[in-house]
């Protein structure tokens, strides 16, 4: 099985090279490299089944060695990896297929499969990682084809712009990671996640390295999962083609600082301090990026802060202990919001790269397909029974209701939110009267197969994901969290076991369900029965409203804050201190001597040739006077 | 093959024909050759070079023995990756400056820069150490005068009087050592064993560091570097930022911190401070620049400054990122620097505000162009990353808060080199970029060169990493046993 996931890594390697791929090359190689993993996640399995803890290390060659520091490339397989193979290969297939019919028109086609390969490979390296460093490369070799593919339409100045945006605050994230890494090596001698974990595993809770170090952690996953303060770069990263936003700030690049956290749990565990920030920042996050996404526009939009609030809630599960949830939703939210980013993409596909909502409705029937597995979707991430978002979303807020029913209830609150913006999107679109151009409407048709298929193994996913890990009050058994729970092991001696009665946890559930139902009503009723659209850009709007719709002016309040000054200080920087400062200081100094160096001037007549050749030859001759002893 | 007698007089020899050579394109391929001749020497010294901390290949004569001076070369592994270096980089700036029109004493002159840089890099004596770093400025001063930029003769009479100020100060402190010196002599190794007390190494430490200090350039002693950079053509620019800089950070390493370790004991950390500060404040510098060469001039200051502060951190992470560093920078800003070269003779201008959309007429040039801005920026999988991970390392162990400010570069070199990519590259065609034609077959040489160096020492650093380690533990272990006698 190991040299499987060698020969996996190489195979892609290698084939992220030729430009010239067409795009069966492309999604031929990700369907080769998903199998596999089915291969090795089978083998994983098996190994689960016969109890054994199911971890792998593959050393390939040691990379940087200096002094007592050793940096190996290997690999390391367990099952939190299986799983995150096969999310990254298996709906990396769907969208490379996806992306055949969505990007058939563009003339920069092989590019673009070229940099969803070499995504895929670097999002491999992170996955397989068996050291922070390897993961390190992947980690900023994924923000790298982000950088590539948000600003794929280059020619577009704001896009090329939103790229630079993504890559500069992912490398804010990425030198907490970095420092993390050196506090790590200095605590434990070793970068190895097999060596480090035990030897943590024997430390205190509360111990003061170890908060340091996983702080620093946690700053580099807001940078990557785009969470407060960083997540601006995000809802900007739509620029890209919408399979990208689907594959890379969706289903998996987003969720790598879930994943980083997951490998991590017993570094958090043993650091209270740090899950509380993480459960807090989480859940603001989930909280404003909701509020925001009920009122904008763009469809794209919309399922943009969908998904940093989403993350948001990955991020309460971790800080709640909840690891098994957060991966769990880490899964379901591939399913569902990948499905999501799709059919949008199928929309604006349809309606001739249109993405304002206001200028849609009424596709429910040109449309069938992409409305039918949206609804699918929304339902899902809305978090009604029995679809996947139901099931993982109840399982973080079972778990934040265990740790603090303040937690609960703005989780609850974000979960209504949720339900609404997302059926006020399915509405807005696929229902009531056709709102764009008549040229639109000529246009408007289904997508085609290599579109919609992928979508529909999607929807199915996203219909019995939850069933990968029924809660026991259900009548399940938790598969999931059976199978991770090597992985997680050690947390969960140290941290008490997490315990609800049924009735509360039916209650739980009965809440939120209902809540997500009446939500969609709501929004029903809005938008259907009132039919209303959203105002136009300039309309007058609510303090409340204002602030959403602007996106609490974040961005600007980072302009101003640390854009400006830094601009301002550049200047500054160089007019005066450089060079009027130092520099005057050093003219000044250099005046007299510059008098006495007039000489030197002369040498800048004459014949250049001569000059040179006398330097030489004197050169020569003071060289020959010593061997020679002329 | 491995004499480094040899290979020391073959830039030397080159030069002197090439003064003789007037037509264009004899020079040209008499100076290619020379400098591929070289390169294959090098290369023979690296096969057999065992990667031990010893000294090897080495030659010693009397040269004036009447004042103790002896021709005493001779390389280990810290001098042979900047041997290396010096000699890929010739070849790849003689084929850059292909593009333009100069004649045979051009050439001669690079050539004989080169000998200069090699004196330097092998140099096992003072005074042979300090005749190759004057022969290496020479030339640059005048390629820099004959060939640069309009504002050239007065940025170059201050190039020149500031890093000869600073020639003048280590002079002093050779002469000043080499009157302590038992058997009076300029050997290396006796400068080693003075044992001098700690006030006198104290200002030995102030007049070697200005001199490196300029070179390199380590902030406040910069201001020559940006004009100079600027004016400079762009070979002479790929020759200074390329290689040159690198006799300073070598000097530091080489000289300064062994022969006063008591002074690097006392001023070390002011001196790693400087780094620092340099690494923040150009950094912050390059956000604004319009012209496309001063940007990363002051870039190169940044990265320099991380160099500088790993050399200080003086542990064996901190100056093993500072060997490979200088390795990767000089790729890197030769790469950079011959991009820019390539867009400025097209466009006629450096503005980055008149540039862009130049990746759709020229699809090449922005591949490789985005290799070496990636490898400047230090992502994983290229060269740069090897360097500045190490490098942080080094100062991190030296203090956190150093490695976080120091750290900044991370952050920083990405937005002014990505505000440089996309204003160059991206964006929409203009009146000045739509004729553009994408790279020739010579340019395509070069950066093909230089993008498979990239990301070749990103793979597999671990070749060039085995040079150095034993010589820089050695080293390192050494000065720890001068510094407690």
């Amino acid at each position: 099985m190991l040299p499987l996931v060698g020969f996996l890594i190489n195979g892609l390697a290698r084939n992220v090279l030729p430009k010239s791929l067409v795009g069966a090359i492309g999604s031929g190689v990700v369907l080769a490299a998903f199998l596999l993993s089915c291969g090795v996640f089978s083998s994983v399995y098996a190994a689960r089944q016969a109890g054994e803890t199911a971890t792998f290390i593959q050393p390939i060659f040691q990379w940087i060695g200096a002094g007592d520091l050793s940096v190996s490339m290997s690999f390391l397989v367990d099952p939190l990896s299986a799983i995150m193979l096969l999310i990254v290969t298996g709906i990396g297939f769907l969208i490379h297929v996806y992306s055949i019919g969505y990007m058939k028109h563009d003339a920069g086609f092989a590019k673009f499969f070229a940099f969803l390969n070499l995504f895929i490979f670097f999002m491999l390296l992170l996955v397989l990682g068996s050291n922070y460093v390897v993961m390190f490369i992947g980690w900023e070799g994924v923000g790298l084809c982000s950088y590539l593919l948000i600003g794929f339409w280059f020619t577009n100045t704001a896009y090329a712009g939103a790229a630079k945006k993504a890559f500069v605050m992912n490398r804010i994230g990425d030198l907490g990671f970095l420092i993390a890494v050196f506090l790590i090596f200095a605590t434990f001698g070793t970068l190895e996640f097999s060596q480090i974990f035990p030897q943590a595993a024997g430390m205190t809770t509360g111990d003061i390295t170890l908060l340091l170090i996983t702080l620093l952690l946690f700053i580099a996953a807001t940078g990557k999962s785009a969470q407060i303060p960083l997540f601006t770069w995000l809802p900007d990263a739509m620029a890209g083609p919408t399979p990208v936003s689907a594959l890379i700030h969706a289903a998996t690049m987003v969720t790598a600082g879930i994943y980083m956290i997951a490998r991590s749990n017993i570094l958090f565990t043993l650091s209270p301090i740090t899950l509380q920030i993480v459960a807090a920042i989480g859940l603001c996050t989930a909280l404003l990026a909701a509020a925001i996404a009920i009122t904008q526009n763009d469809i794209k939009k919309v399922l943009a802060y969908s998904t940093v609030s989403q993350l948001g809630y990955m991020f309460l599960g971790l800080g709640v202990g909840a690891f098994t949830g957060a991966f769990f939703h880490v899964i379901t939210h591939a399913f569902f919001k990948g499905l999501l980013f799709l059919g949008a993409g199928s929309v604006i596909h349809a309606m001739s790269n249109e993405q304002d909502m206001r200028h849609m409705g009424g596709l429910r029937k040109q449309l069938p397909i992409t409305y039918f597995t949206m609804l699918m979707g929304t339902i899902a991430i809305a978090g009604i029974p029995p679809l996947s978002g139901f099931f993982s979303k109840d399982e973080i807020l079972a778990h934040a209701f265990a740790t603090n029913k303040l937690l609960w209830i703005l989780g609850f609150i974000g979960a209504l939110f949720t339900a609404f913006y997302m059926f006020r999107m399915l509405f807005l679109t696929f229902f009531g009267k056709f709102r764009g151009s008549a040229e639109q409407a000529n246009h408007v048709h289904e997508s085609p197969v290599t579109m919609t298929i992928p979508l529909i193994v999607l929807a199915v996913l996203s219909v019995i994901g939850g069933m990968l890990n029924v809660p026991a009050a259900l009548g399940g058994s938790h598969a999931l969290a059976e199978f991770l729970s090597p992985v997680f092991a050690d947390s969960a001696a140290r941290s008490e076991a997490f315990h609800l009665a049924h009735s509360t946890e039916y209650l739980l559930m009965g809440v939120s369900a209902i809540g997500a139902i009446v939500m969609a009503i709501v929004a029903y009723r809005k938008y259907i029965s009132n039919a209303a659209v959203p105002a136009a850009d300039g309309a007058p709007r609510g303090v409340l409203s204002r602030l959403s719709y602007h996106k609490f002016y974040v961005d600007e309040l980072y302009d101003r804050l640390i854009v400006r000054p830094l601009n301002g200080l550049s200047v500054f920087f160089y007019r005066f201190t450089d060079r009027g400062g130092i520099d005057g200081l050093v003219n000044g100094l250099g005046k007299t001597i510059g008098e006495t160096g007039k000489g030197l001037r002369l040498l800048q007549s004459g014949n250049v040739g001569f000059y040179i050749f006398m330097m030489v030859i004197a050169a020569a001759a003071l060289l020959a006077y010593g061997f020679f002893n002329l | 093959m491995d004499n480094l007698f040899i290979l020391l007089l073959l830039p030397v020899l080159g030069a002197l024909a090439l003064v003789f050579v007037q037509h264009e394109k004899a020079a040209k391929q008499l100076a290619l050759i020379v400098s591929l001749v070289s390169l294959v020497f090098t290369v023979s010294l690296l096969t057999s070079f065992v990667p031990d901390a010893s000294m090897q290949f080495v030659q010693r004569f009397d040269w004036i023995p009447s004042l103790g001076i002896h021709f005493h070369v001779g390389v280990d592994g810290i001098s042979l990756p900047l041997v290396l270096l010096t000699n890929i980089l010739v070849p790849l700036i003689i084929l850059s400056a292909f593009n333009h029109s100069y004649k045979g004493s051009f050439y001669a002159l690079v050539l004989f820069m080169q000998a200069g840089l090699l004196l330097v890099f092998t140099a096992l004596d003072a005074f042979v150490f300090y005749v190759g770093w004057e022969i290496a400025l020479i030339p640059i001063y005048f390629i820099c005068a004959l060939w640069g930029g309009e504002d050239r003769i007065r940025v170059n009479l201050k190039f020149f009087i500031y890093t000869f100020f600073g020639s003048l100060l280590m002079l002093t402190a050779i002469i000043y050592l080499h009157l302590q010196t038992p058997a009076n002599d300029y050997e290396l190794t006796s400068f080693y064993q003075l044992g001098l007390e700690s006030g006198v190494q104290r200002w030995v430490f102030w007049a070697f560091f200005i001199a490196f200090a300029i070179k390199m350039p380590i902030f406040p002693f910069h201001t020559w570097q940006p004009d100079t950079y600027t004016q400079a053509p762009t070979a002479g620019t790929m020759l200074l930022s390329g290689i040159m800089l690198k006799m300073g950070v070598y000097g530091l390493i080489r000289w300064l911190i062994p022969i006063a370790p008591l002074g690097f004991a006392a001023y070390g950390q002011l001196a790693l401070v400087l780094c620092i500060i340099g690494v923040v404040y150009a950094s912050i510098i390059a956000f604004k620049q319009r012209d496309a060469k001063r940007l990363i001039a002051y870039s190169s200051i940044a990265h320099v400054g991380l160099i500088g502060a790993g050399v200080f951190a003086w542990n064996i992470q901190g100056v093993q990122g500072a060997i490979i560093q200088m390795v990767n920078h000089g790729i890197s800003v030769v790469g950079l620097f011959f991009v820019l070269d390539i867009v400025e003779r097209r466009i006629g201008s450096r503005d980055i505000k008149l540039m862009g959309g130049i990746a759709k007429p020229a699809p090449a040039l922005a591949i490789a162009f985005l290799v070496i801005v990636m490898g400047a920026v230090g992502l994983p999988l290229t060269n740069g990353f090897v360097g500045e991970f190490l490098l942080l390392m080094g100062i991190y162990e030296y203090g956190l808060w150093y490695a976080v400010f120091g750290g900044l570069t991370l952050i920083f070199g990405a937005v002014y080199l990505l505000r440089l990519y996309q204003k160059v590259m991206l964006g929409e065609v203009n009146e000045q970029t739509a004729g553009f034609t994408d790279i020739t077959r010579t340019e395509w040489l070069v950066l093909a060169t230089v993008v498979v160096l990239v990301v070749g020492i990103g793979v597999y650093p671990k070749p060039l990493l085995n040079l150095s380690e034993a010589a820089v533990a050695n080293l390192i272990n050494g000065i720890g046993q001068i510094a407690n006698r």
